[in-house]
């Protein structure tokens, strides 16, 4: 019996045969692509957080003010002098690890733990601190204060 | 002429020994003595090496064995020990503290040499046990070259001088640990040995910080004496400023004076301070509230709420620890929540603090601020979970997807494949 | 549309010749039919190796100071960039599992034997690339495991005779591990190794091609005896269709892993620091590791280790030569084959697990 050459109403399976291929491909190429393409496009925050990092925006800040600013895992310590310039320091208690704060009546660091004072150099002039804190370079870039590790000359 | 000096010695040796002394003198310029020449040959203890007392302090700032002991130092041999030239020889003990004041006490004289230095030293030396003890015949006390040593004397900020912070009390043990020098005195001699199991002299040993409290801290140094059981406050208070300033309003300042207890000793202990856990707040071995206290009085009470308190918030600390970690380990990014935690363990670290103000509803505000951080951190763990979640959820649906291709594959192969073969048959019935 | 497209090649180039050899081609169907994949499921996941890899290049900074933090940044700040690594590291231990799959099973079913002999050096060479590329590959995240995993393994190929300490500053750019060897490894993960491997690659499916599939021993003896028993299938659409299924499940595979056991990032390399306690390399290096841990500091008068090298370097070049043992035909040289395939294959089990689970 030779094929039958008149073309026939396609079987309902291979219509199921048909939509389950031919949509499955489309939908897994669908869920490659899309990853990929949402890949593709760079995040806003183009910085690693590593070396160097944005602390936070001119004008943020008062004058003979501080706010505390995340540098990569560690606390840091953004302050705003009277005269109008930044300078940036560790914020963790060089005692044990506690946070620090600007007190803007004394102009001086200050940890509330157990009373430790530094100078706005991050030296420890008093209490039980036993190092200085470390201090960072602050450089202003457009609109970004942005904080970063010292370098050594 | 007679060739021999008065001695008998000959002129011309005479005048070669001072040629080759003058020049030695010369050679030596930190100390025209003629006294170690000897001195360095003989046994202890009249023993005083070259090597020793070129360490010496005084003798590099230009002083002489002659400066303390007198004597005529250009003089050769048994010469330079001439009663007439002042020559005192070995200094009495009870004597040793006037004669090193003599200097030390005099502001003008040191500040040629260090203005920086204090010269109340013999002042407060005399306010001392030790010096009190020697005024009153007792040889035996602690007088200054028991300390400071004598001829190869070191400033303090030499580490390898006995007096360095590192050292001083191992200097201090060589006497108040030793059990039958100390027995006259009728005083403990495990000072030393508590001291070394303590957190003070961790920090000093293991963590490097200097500042750390060791004998001088809280004894003093020039005039020691314990401290009295109303001061022993005031000298843990100036380090431990916050701890000082609740326990003044606390309830227990009062009842531990009437009752002439010493203070922070009385939990702390003086020597063997240790590490202080919420252990100590517990009813267990490390309690101290109830080594006083009634179980079931108001005080039973507040401590045991104080506990509490600090257990719940350790414990959130603990909790939202462990879901970050988990989030972490999941390949999620909290690194932001973690560093809110150390403002929350901030918290753990203030109310600790404030259990010396012995007031439950300040112990509480500490950590009701402390929670809430905890809290927040934990959510943030709490939303990276859910995120990974979604990611999962993501996944499932391509796997179906996938699935779903795999299945249609399957079934098309065996479509094309029952079709092939029914053409085959077709074709072989031909 | 695609007609169109056909008859637009077709009239410059002769389409029907350039596809009659993929249309003709014929895969042997059997019992151990099933073993033909492997070699197209390798390929497939150095595919996706490519493909992922290019992504990351994207955003990796191949510098001691930012390589961590930029892996750190692709698995947290970039969009799916957790999947993308994730695929990538775990696509890449894949590969190397399916390569050495592949590779003993054509030891098993004979298909090294003359006309193949080179299909099987260029197979064998193309493993070797595959794990440099693991141990390249491996540094490039800056890691604590990762560097001294580095440092240990280049430690070793110091020990060659003769060679070893040039081998070994060569690998590392310089005396000790530092972001010269994390340059030099990228440098070779990126260009060196995939020129070569693309190479090779070339000709070995060009060679595989050109010989078709060879057939398991057993099975060629009885279609000899009885012809009509031999079966074919064609390889468009049929064979290929199946392997599109099998290249799926593992596509669904690897997604699953990703999502499910992410592959860990680690603590940024301290150089200084000291090496953290259980350093061990990749699995795919364990057993030779275990091997050098547990031979005796001197062995007669040679150093063990040297003597550990040795031993491996040979067992390596006579794996690469092992069609030559079995050239004649006669049983002999089979036997001989499969007693040292059996003896391989269980030497390194053995010793994988072993390492694993000694203290």
């Amino acid at each position: 019996m030779a094929a039958d050459p008149s073309p026939q109403p396609k079987p309902a399976r291979r219509r199921v045969i048909e939509i389950l291929l031919g949509g499955g491909l489309l939908g897994s190429f669908a869920s490659f692509i899309y990853p990929v393409l949402r890949y593709l496009v760079p995040p806003p925050v183009a910085e690693l957080g590593g070396d160097q990092i944005t602390a936070g925006k001119i004008g943020e800040l008062k004058p003979n003010s501080a706010k505390i600013f995340r540098f990569g895992s560690r606390p840091g310590l953004l302050i705003r002098n009277t005269d109008g310039s930044y300078r940036a320091l560790s914020a963790t208690c060089t005692h044990l690890g506690c946070i620090v704060q600007y007190r803007g009546d004394l102009q001086e660091i200050w940890c509330a733990c157990h009373n430790g004072l530094y100078d706005l150099n991050g030296r420890n002039v008093s209490g039980p601190p036993p190092r200085p804190l470390e201090v960072y370079e602050v450089h202003l870039r457009g609109d970004d204060v942005v904080v970063s590790l010292k370098r050594e000359a | 002429m007679d060739t021999r000096l008065n001695n008998g010695f000959p002129r011309s040796l005479t005048l070669l020994l001072t040629i080759v002394c003058v020049c030695a003198r010369g050679a030596r310029a930190q100390t025209p003595s003629t006294c170690l020449d000897c001195h360095a040959a003989l046994d202890p203890p009249l023993q005083v090496t070259q090597a020793q007392f070129s360490q010496d302090i005084h003798a590099q700032k230009g002083l002489t064995c002659a400066s303390c002991h007198g004597g005529d130092p250009a003089k050769a041999d048994m010469d330079a020990m001439s009663k007439a030239a002042g020559f005192r020889g070995k200094i009495q003990r009870n004597q040793i503290p006037e004669l090193c004041g003599h200097c030390h006490s005099d502001g003008a004289f040191m500040r040629k040499y260090n203005p920086s230095l204090r010269t109340d030293q013999l002042t407060q030396y005399k306010t001392s046990v030790h010096g009190k003890r020697l005024m009153q015949g007792d040889t035996e006390v602690a007088v200054c070259i028991d300390c400071h040593g004598v001829h190869d004397l070191r400033p303090a900020s030499d580490p390898r001088s006995k007096i360095n912070p590192l050292n001083v009390a191992q200097t201090c043990s060589r006497c108040h640990s030793d059990a039958k020098y100390m027995k006259r005195y009728g005083i403990p001699t495990d000072q030393y040995a508590n001291y070394n199991r303590s957190v003070h002299h961790e920090a000093m040993t293991v963590r490097g910080d200097l500042s750390a409290p060791t004998c001088p801290t809280c004894h003093g140094n020039h005039g020691a004496a314990p401290p009295g059981t109303d001061s022993v406050k005031n000298v843990c208070a100036n380090c431990h400023v916050f701890q000082a300033q609740m326990y003044d309003k606390s309830t227990h300042k009062a009842a531990f004076q009437s009752a002439g207890l010493p203070g922070c000793v009385v939990c702390h202990s003086n020597h063997a301070v240790s590490l202080p856990t919420d252990a100590k707040l517990g009813t267990g071995p490390e309690a101290v509230c109830m080594r006083c206290h009634k179980s079931g009085d108001i005080c039973d009470q507040a401590r045991a709420k104080m506990l509490q308190d600090l257990t719940q918030l350790d414990g959130a600390v603990k909790e939202a620890d462990r879901v970050l970690g988990v989030a972490e380990s999941s390949g999620m990014e909290v690194s932001e929540a973690r560093t809110e935690q150390d403002q929350a363990r901030d918290s753990l670290t203030k109310a600790r603090v404030t259990i010396h103000s012995f007031k439950t509803d300040l112990v509480e505000q500490d950590i009701q601020a402390g929670l809430k951080i905890s809290a927040k951190t934990q959510a943030e763990g709490q939303a990276a979970l859910a995120e990974r979640d979604r990611r999962r959820r993501g996944l499932g649906l391509s796997l179906v997807i996938i699935f779903a291709v795999s299945l249609g594959l399957r079934l098309y192969i065996r479509q094309i494949e029952s079709n092939a073969s029914k053409v085959e048959t077709a074709e072989l019935g031909n | 549309m695609f007609v169109a497209l056909r008859d637009w090649i077709d009239e410059r180039f002769d389409w029907a010749a350039l596809t009659a050899p993929l249309r003709e081609k014929a895969v042997p169907k059997h019992d151990l039919s099933y073993w033909y994949f492997l070699g197209g499921i390798t390929l497939f996941l150095f595919g996706i190796q490519v493909c992922t890899g290019i992504l990351l290049l994207l955003y990796y900074r191949p510098s001691a100071t930012e390589a961590f933090e930029s892996v750190q940044y692709i698995m947290t700040r970039v969009q799916f960039g957790w999947l993308v690594r994730s695929i990538h590291s775990w696509a890449a231990n894949l590969m190397i599992f399916t390569a050495f799959c592949h590779m003993f099973s054509v030891l098993f079913l004979g298909a090294y034997r003359k006309p193949r002999e080179l299909t099987w050096i260029t197979g064998m060479l193309l493993l070797f690339l595959a794990m440099g590329f693991g141990f390249s590959g491996y540094l490039l995240p800056w890691n604590t495991l990762a560097f001294f995993a580095t440092k240990v393994g280049t430690e070793i190929t110091g020990q060659v005779p003769v060679i070893g300490h040039g081998l070994k500053v060569f690998l590392r750019g310089g005396e000790d591990v530092t972001g010269a060897t994390l340059t030099r490894f990228f440098g070779f993960h990126v260009a060196l190794l995939p020129g070569l491997t693309v190479l090779l690659l070339l000709i070995h499916i060009a060679l595989v091609q050109y010989f078709g599939m060879s057939v398991p021993p057993g099975v060629e003896a009885r279609w000899k005896a009885w012809p009509s028993e031999a079966r074919q299938m064609k390889f468009f659409p049929n064979f290929f269709l199946r392997e599109l299924m099998a290249w799926y499940i593992a596509l669904g595979v690897l997604g699953a892993l990703a999502a499910i056991l992410p592959w860990e990032l680690g603590s940024k390399a301290d150089p200084f620091a000291p090496a953290p306690a259980g350093i061990r390399p990749e699995w795919y290096f364990m057993f030779m590791f275990q091997t050098l841990k547990k031979i005796p500091a001197k062995v007669w008068l040679v150093d063990g280790d040297v003597l550990g090298i040795l031993v491996f370097g040979v067992a390596g070049i006579v794996w690469l030569l092992l069609p030559f043992f079995d050239q004649s035909g006669g049983r002999r040289g089979r036997r001989l084959v499969l007693g040292g395939g059996i003896f391989a294959l269980s030497y390194i089990i053995a010793m994988t697990i072993y390492g694993y689970t000694a203290k």
